[in-house]
């Protein structure tokens, strides 16, 4: 009888296959001055499905976040390295127009940072600097529906010409998911957008975030092993700037590939 | 788990746990091994005391499953810790299920010692039940170490019980056809083997939970199965 | 248990006991700094109110039609007409020199000041009429008390004759104080029962429009490119010390530079508060540039990252979000820089906005003084009743100073938006 072996340091491929992806990441190596944050990261992001990306602080989560609707470009020592492409064209192309990349690829920050004018300013603005509307009737509209979508209308039907920032933290943050798909977005890169929430709004967003996946590829970072767990489809682990593991969350979350990856979301020290 | 978890209370309460599952485990071995004893030693009063004896697990399999709860509530543990966890619930419940089979066991004795001893049966069931109780042991012991290897082999010992059974099977057949008053103690024998092969498939289970909790899988070939007794005939008219 | 709380033990005792010392060492500071200011305001306030108010003289002034041409009644003497009520009033006065101490009781502006009366009152000519006269410097002190007569039996300029003749106007209710709206209504004058603030005043508040006109959006639009547009390297690290540097300097650096290029080089007009102001607001730009950045990096990074967040270009971003939530923080410097323009007398000294100046400026090309200008002048002059004024004229300009500085507390809470 032969015995079935099991070494765990032989993890299973870290890039998984994934039909039809939103956005393929290529080999990108992402430099902070010297310092090099992101090392051969090639990752596939699925549609309609939460993708999220988990690893200690520091790991380059969220710089590969911000890689992906280019915010890195405001920080100046920041050099980004190979492919990332988006609907097949590579968003790092000098031809791309950073601005029109903005608006297919909505982001909602950790801090929920609406602008500190009207709920309705607040939708709106997106679709103002975009031209998305011809009329002040399709605008109404377009911020209900957005508002709609963010599951935050009821709430706030009454008093669209109150500031965006006397509203709580969830419902701000849930404003500035309706400020991000306002814009009709294809993407949504979500930053802890749960981080700074107490656990009825966190549901709240999670179960949000479950129901615009229908409509939007959705990339989470999140430090609550929790909440990838719940909200995600696929989780992917960085850890010192390297993509370690690549898979479904049920897989992640019950059997991972990598000792690093069990170490880290189990609370062990490897 | 060779790495500390950062949480280190987290490490006692699963060292907790896993005593209370070698205890329960070595309460069903005495109470396997006293209710075959009983058996051979026609040992009335023995097999009283094993039926007593099944308490005591009972609620140390309680015990295991409340506290295995509470981990699960407050550590909300993922991953292997979650797998050590589920092994840990299900093994306990196998184990109470031998647990109970060793009581009827007990309860068959009572009846088996008013009879006249049956050829050697009481003896082979005393093999095989000495087989079932190495299997136990093993498996817990793999179960500990997160000894994978010991547990897939200890899955692949349960097809030799299962020899035995259909061996003494087809003995106790023979000999009921032989005399009729054998039927009755041969009838109670047959359901002591019984328990005895299905205690051994419960510790082929915990040696699957053992694979389960340290590859994170199931064993993916199928466990070899030899009992053949559900489909077993005697030509009866054969001589 | 209970006693763990409640014991004093000598340690605990030394803790509180610093905490108290401090506590102590604090509010004595606030009160002698309160202290100061407190003497400073009230000297200036006891010595100033008196330059608001006016001793007028009363005088019956007979207007002989024959004297006045009614087509013209400019061209006549009212001097003499003024001095023959003043010889008719006191008839007992036959020497020539008393008759000069006797005119010497009125202001020179006497003459004027019936010429106005008749140009606005024609119905006059032919009558008497009792008309109030603004008195000399130096009757005006010794009826505010501001003199006293000494052993000799003189006052300050004035000698017994004429404290006699001042007793007499008294005792028949011909002499009164009243409110000096000529203060804020008259420019300059050498005479000081004569001099008002209104023309530095004018002055500065034409410079100060000019300083503002030229140094706020050159200086916001600064501060946003410096701190919203450039790169962070060395050469935005050399402008940044530079800029902090600038607003240390001595203002009057800033008034030689504007002698040798606004007048010199450029040859703009002397005097003028269009110069003045372009000097200040060279002065205020590198306050209002450093106090701009400080709001623009007040501004969360979060709204930024918003704006941009959904496609917004960095100009949308910095014009729709950034800067309106740094205005009230850039307002505020822009007034505190002004304000320190507004106190500045070195850089104008050096443009010649020194000047004797009587008229009101009517624009930014006039020759002008401005308020600090004018105190230093009155400060400086050697007639007594000009230290009222040159109070008088502190207290406008805190006033002005205070007024400004509650502009800029409107223009932040009405601007202030939560973030």
């Amino acid at each position: 009888m032969t015995l079935q072996t099991f070494n765990p340091e032989i993890s299973t491929e870290p890039v998984i296959e994934i039909k039809q992806p939103v956005i393929t990441v290529k080999d990108v190596n992402v430099f902070y001055g010297d310092k090099q944050a992101l090392k051969n990261i090639s990752l596939d992001i699925p549609k309609n499905k939460v993708t999220s990306l988990i690893g200690p602080s520091g790991c380059g989560k969220t710089t590969f976040l911000k890689c992906i609707n280019r915010m890195n470009d405001l920080i100046d020592i920041c050099r980004v390295e190979g492919e990332i492409l988006v609907g097949g064209q590579d968003i790092y192309d000098p031809a791309v127009d950073v601005v029109a990349l903005r608006a297919h690829i909505g982001m909602v920050f950790q801090k929920p940072n609406p602008f500190p004018k009207s709920i309705f300013e607040n939708v709106a603005y997106g679709m103002r600097i975009h031209n998305l509307t011809n009329s002040k009737s399709e605008l109404g509209d377009r911020v209900e529906s957005a508002l709609r979508g963010a599951a935050i209308w009821e709430e706030v039907r009454d008093r669209l010409d109150q500031p965006g920032t006397s509203l709580s933290g969830g419902q701000q943050q849930r404003l500035c998911i309706a400020r991000a798909i306002a814009v009709e977005p294809k993407i949504i890169l979500m930053d802890e957008p749960a981080s700074a929430l107490d656990p009825i709004a966190t549901a709240k967003i999670e179960e949000l975030m479950d129901e615009l996946r229908k409509n939007y590829a959705i990339v989470i970072v999140t430090h609550s092993m929790q909440q990838a767990a719940r909200v995600s489809q696929f989780t992917a682990f960085f850890h010192m700037g390297e993509l370690v593991e690549h898979g479904k969350t049920d897989k992640i979350f019950t059997s991972p590939g990598d000792e690093r990856t069990q170490n880290y979301i189990t609370g062990r020290i490897g | 788990m060779e790495s500390t978890h950062i949480v280190q209370s987290f490490d006692r309460d699963l060292e907790k746990i896993k005593g209370l599952l070698l205890e329960m485990g070595g309460l069903v071995e005495t109470q396997l091994a006293d209710a075959i004893t009983a058996l051979v030693n026609r040992d009335s009063k023995l097999g009283k005391q094993v039926k007593k004896s099944d308490k005591p697990i009972n609620l140390l399999e309680q015990e295991i499953n409340e506290k295995a709860v509470r981990l699960l509530a407050l550590r909300q543990p993922v991953a292997a810790d979650l797998r050590i966890i589920v092994s840990i619930m299900k093994a306990a419940a196998n184990l109470e299920r031998i647990g109970d089979y060793a009581k009827n066991i007990a309860k068959r004795t009572s009846v088996v010692v008013k009879c006249p001893p049956v050829g050697s049966a009481a003896n082979t069931l005393k093999r095989m039940n000495t087989m079932v109780i190495n299997m136990i042991n093993d498996v817990l012991d793999a179960f500990i170490a997160d000894d994978i290897e010991t547990a897939d082999a200890v899955r692949l010992r349960d097809e030799e019980v299962d020899l035995v059974h259909n061996t003494l099977f087809r003995e106790l057949l023979t000999y009921m056809m032989e005399d009729q008053r054998n039927i009755s103690p041969s009838m109670h024998l047959l359901f002591i083997a019984k328990n005895i092969e299905r205690c051994g498939d419960h510790a082929a289970q915990i040696a699957e939970q053992v694979h389960y909790m340290v590859a994170g899988s199931l064993p993916e070939d199928k466990r070899p199965k030899s009992d053949k007794t559900s489909t077993m005939t005697l030509e009866v008219d054969q001589n | 248990m209970t006693e763990t709380f409640t014991r004093k033990t000598p340690e605990l005792a030394r803790r509180h006991a610093g905490e108290k010392r401090f506590q102590w060492l604090g509010k004595a500071a606030i009160t002698i700094a309160i202290g100061f200011l407190l003497v400073m305001v009230g000297t200036i306030s006891w010595m100033g109110v008196g330059a608001f108010k006016q001793t007028q003289i009363a005088l019956d002034v007979y207007l002989d039609p024959q004297e006045i041409d009614t087509a013209a009644p400019n061209k006549a003497d009212y001097g003499a007409m003024v001095k023959k009520a003043q010889r008719s009033k006191f008839s007992d006065v036959k020497k020539h020199n008393d008759k000069r101490k006797l005119y010497k009781l009125l202001s020179s502006q006497a003459a004027f000041t019936l010429q106005h009366q008749v140009a606005d009152n024609p119905e006059l000519i032919g009558q008497t009429a009792k008309i109030w006269f603004i008195a000399s410097d130096d009757v005006d002190m010794f009826i505010k008390g501001n003199t006293n007569v000494d052993d000799s039996g003189n006052a300050g300029k004035l000698d017994k004759k004429q404290l006699q003749w001042i007793a007499a106007l008294k005792s028949t209710g011909d002499i009164r104080t009243r409110f000096n709206s000529s203060f804020f209504l008259s420019g300059d004058s050498r005479e000081p029962e004569l001099a008002g603030i209104l023309s530095a005043f004018t002055g500065t508040v034409l410079t100060l429009a000019v300083c503002f006109a030229l140094s706020f959006p050159v200086g916001i639009l600064a501060a946003i490119y410096l701190e919203e547009f450039t790169p962070k390297n060395r050469w935005s690290d050399l402008i940044e010390v530079n800029i902090n540097n600038l607003a240390a300097v001595p203002s009057i650096v800033f008034g030689l530079l504007g002698l040798s290029v606004f007048l010199n080089t450029f040859g703009l007009p002397r005097s003028s508060p269009l110069v003045g102001g372009m000097v200040l607001g060279l002065m205020t730009l590198p306050t209002i540039i450093i106090a701009s950045r400080a709001a623009l990096r007040a501004v969360p990074p979060s709204i930024r990252q918003a704006a941009l967040g959904i496609g917004a270009t960095q100009i949308q971003t910095v014009f729709h979000h950034v800067a309106p939530l740094a205005m009230p923080g850039m307002l505020t410097g822009a007034i505190i820089g002004m304000a320190r323009a507004l106190g500045e007398t070195a850089p104008l000294l050096m443009i010649g906005m020194v000047a004797f100046i009587v008229d009101v400026p009517g624009s930014v090309l006039q020759p002008a003084t401005a308020l600090p200008v004018q105190i230093f002048l009155w400060a400086d002059s050697p007639e007594r009743a000009f230290l009222e004024k040159t109070s008088a004229a502190i207290i406008v300009l805190i006033v002005f100073l205070i007024f400004m500085n509650l502009i800029a507390i409107i223009l932040r809470h009405k601007y202030r938006q939560r973030f």
